[in-house]
């Protein structure tokens, strides 16, 4: 059993007299110690996925689903009091912005005591001396002096680090990281992941991480689903979506990034031409087909699934070898 | 080689800053004796971290902020005494966030023809034949023209701001991270737009970015700064292929290409960037640099020159290389 499984899982917000169709049915899961990558770019519903499964969606949207179980927990019909003992305890998140998810009128010790006490029957005592560990562990040097230190005081890349051992304070199974490095520099980028894999692989816990950057994606996932207008379009072991990626938007993503040493410099780049189409009302038919190369006339027919072997699954209508010889032609 | 279009000479910008209410005033050096220069044609690509003295070089060249001490020079000129105006019809800027650089109070028609109202260029009819034009070469429906900024996609208003900054023809652009706030695939069509006007218009860029995939690929030439000071500066090529600082390797090293299989680089280069207001004697990088020597503590490394590649740094192979033959 997976340790967290999820299908059919939608989430729409009401916008003017309509309702936006933010996320429209997605599948995935995820296995003990393993990292799935969510990536896609802006409005592709990544974010409200991860919202969707720590329950803190804002009240207006709605979330349907067909199965969302975590460890065998049905978290369809799980009640707020019930969601708020995981949160924190067995599922954490890593918001993109530390600056606003750390609270700036409380010290970085009070914050990192507070998950503790609230999930175990710890003395403050005990609290402080894991927050400390915690923050050794993350790589912050002079840990004890940092607990008396507010937000404001640390840089953004130490703010990301606190946010991280915040999110270990109780050892979780599963983290769910939504773009943690992406307001970093490309040092502490590094770093950051260097470090979150370690302690992934210390604790054997899972990994959610939300980013666009398909750079980060490559070398930290086992698994990718690639979403596009609130759909998951292609899905697989990270080797065959960077190696064999089969669905054109994935493949379109891939070309318009210039990779050192591989893209001439100066040459043109790949490009998606086109926008991504309004979510609200009914979609119909594949949302890509208005941007896709390859589409004709089936394309306005919603399309279905494939496997095409170890797990890789995408969603087109075209058979992947036309769309290689597409390219060799 | 041609004659620069644009020089600095030992340009330094020293701001007075407060730690705390009742601590006194301290010097922070956020550009620290930078000599460079543009030639025409040219992309100079700028990099560095957070807080290495990137976008102050930027406002020193556009004329935002005046040096502490040192020349700016355009065309051989110095900059100083130069008429705002005359400067800005020849160096325009690009920012990063087309969300906020653009006015959102004003049609796009009205924000592009702006620079043209201001420096009193053309008849209204003239300036509004002018705007159209622009908006085509950037790749813009003329329909957008009397479209507000909300109603446009972020690739669309960083075309505007483009346009904007082309409007008046200048001869160098400015473009401080131009496609950071954009997603993939919105960056390469930027990057590709970005590239077409340069040949078509002759334009000369600095490109500032912290994304090295982004300066490899449009770049000619490479500065990487550390601390307030340019530590190398090399051709664009070169410095992909044999990066001669460390720091210069290290940030090479942290550009996560999409490659399966080779995990996360550990670049040693620890966490702390260095107080600007304190800086580390000697050379600024010795504490983070895994190839530190005793020295690299006491003394600020010269700056060497080698097949057209400037390095500042003990350990520059020419250097050490001087030495034992001496």
């Amino acid at each position: 059993m997976s340790l967290l499984d999820v299908q059919g899982l939608a989430v729409d917000l009401p916008v003017g007299g309509g309702r936006l169709h933010a996320v429209r049915g997605i599948d995935f899961s995820v296995e003990k110690g393993e990292t799935l990558c969510l990536v896609g770019e802006s409005g592709c519903g990544k974010s409200l996925t991860s919202l969707a499964m720590m329950g803190l969606l804002p009240s207006r949207a709605r979330r349907r689903a067909k199965r969302l179980s975590f460890d065998g927990i049905d978290l369809t019909t799980l009640r707020e009091r019930e969601m708020s003992k995981l949160r924190g305890d067995r599922i954490s998140m890593i918001f993109q912005e530390p600056m606003t998810s750390l609270n700036p009128a409380y010290t970085i010790g009070n914050q990192l005591a507070e998950v503790f006490l609230r999930h175990r029957s710890a003395s403050p005592a005990e609290a402080r001396a894991r927050a400390v560990h915690l923050l050794e562990t993350v790589g912050i040097t002079a840990a004890e002096s940092r607990l008396g230190q507010f937000p404001h005081q640390l840089s953004g890349g130490l703010r990301q680090r606190v946010m991280i051992a915040m999110a270990l304070m109780c050892e979780p199974d599963l983290i769910i990281a939504d773009e943690p490095t992406t307001a970093l520099d490309v040092t502490i980028q590094a770093q950051i992941l260097l470090l979150m894999r370690r302690l992934q692989q210390e604790i054997g816990m899972a990994m959610i991480l939300v980013t666009h950057d398909l750079g980060v994606v490559s070398r930290v996932a086992h698994k990718v689903a690639v979403m596009y207008a609130g759909e998951v379009v292609e899905y697989g072991p990270v080797e065959d979506i960077f190696r064999r990626p089969a669905h054109p938007y994935t493949r379109g993503l891939l070309d318009c990034i210039p990779v050192p040493g591989r893209t001439e410099p100066g040459a043109r780049l790949g490009a998606i031409p086109g926008i991504v189409p309004s979510l609200i009302g009914s979609v119909n038919g594949c949302a890509f087909r208005d941007r896709c190369p390859m589409a004709d006339t089936r394309c306005g027919d919603a399309a279905p699934m494939h496997n095409i072997g170890r797990g890789h699954d995408y969603r087109c209508w075209h058979a992947p070898e036309a769309m290689l010889e597409r390219e060799a032609s | 080689m041609t004659a620069p279009v644009l020089e600095l000479r030992e340009v330094s910008k020293v701001f007075q800053v407060r730690q705390g209410l009742f601590r006194s005033r301290k010097p922070l050096r956020a550009v620290d004796a930078v000599s460079l220069s543009l030639a025409k044609g040219e992309v100079l690509g700028l990099v560095g971290e957070s807080g290495c003295g990137k976008s102050t070089l930027a406002q020193l060249l556009l004329g935002l902020e005046r040096p502490t001490s040192g020349e700016v020079l355009i065309d051989g000129q110095p900059m100083t005494g130069a008429d705002q105006r005359a400067l800005a019809r020849r160096i325009q800027p690009i920012f990063q966030d087309p969300y906020s650089s653009l006015n959102p109070r004003k049609s796009i028609s009205a924000i592009v023809g702006l620079p043209l109202e201001v420096h009193g260029i053309g008849s209204p009819a003239d300036r509004a034949r002018q705007v159209a034009q622009m908006l085509s070469l950037v790749g813009l429906p003329s329909r957008v023209a009397d479209s507000y900024p909300s109603q446009l996609s972020g690739g669309q208003r960083q075309r505007v701001a483009i346009a904007r900054a082309l409007i008046m023809r200048p001869e160098v652009v400015v473009c401080d991270e131009p496609t950071s706030a954009l997603d993939v695939s919105v960056q390469s069509q930027i990057l590709n737009l970005l590239m077409d006007l340069r040949d078509e218009l002759g334009l000369t860029y600095l490109l500032i970015s912290h994304d090295l995939a982004v300066v490899e690929h449009i770049a000619t030439r490479v500065a990487v700064m550390y601390l307030g000071r340019i530590v190398e500066m090399t051709a664009a090529r070169e410095i992909f292929r044999t990066p001669r600082h460390p720091y210069s390797e290290a940030l090479l090293q942290s550009v996560l290409t999409p490659d399966p299989g080779l995990g996360v680089p550990d670049t040693h280069l620890g966490a702390v960037f260095p107080n600007p207001i304190d800086p580390p004697s000697g050379c600024a990088f010795h504490p983070r640099c895994a190839k530190a020597l005793g020295r690299c503590a006491q003394q600020r490394p010269p700056r060497s020159e080698a097949a057209g590649a400037e390095v500042e740094c003990w350990l520059s192979g020419e250097i050490a290389r001087a030495e034992t033959a001496a």
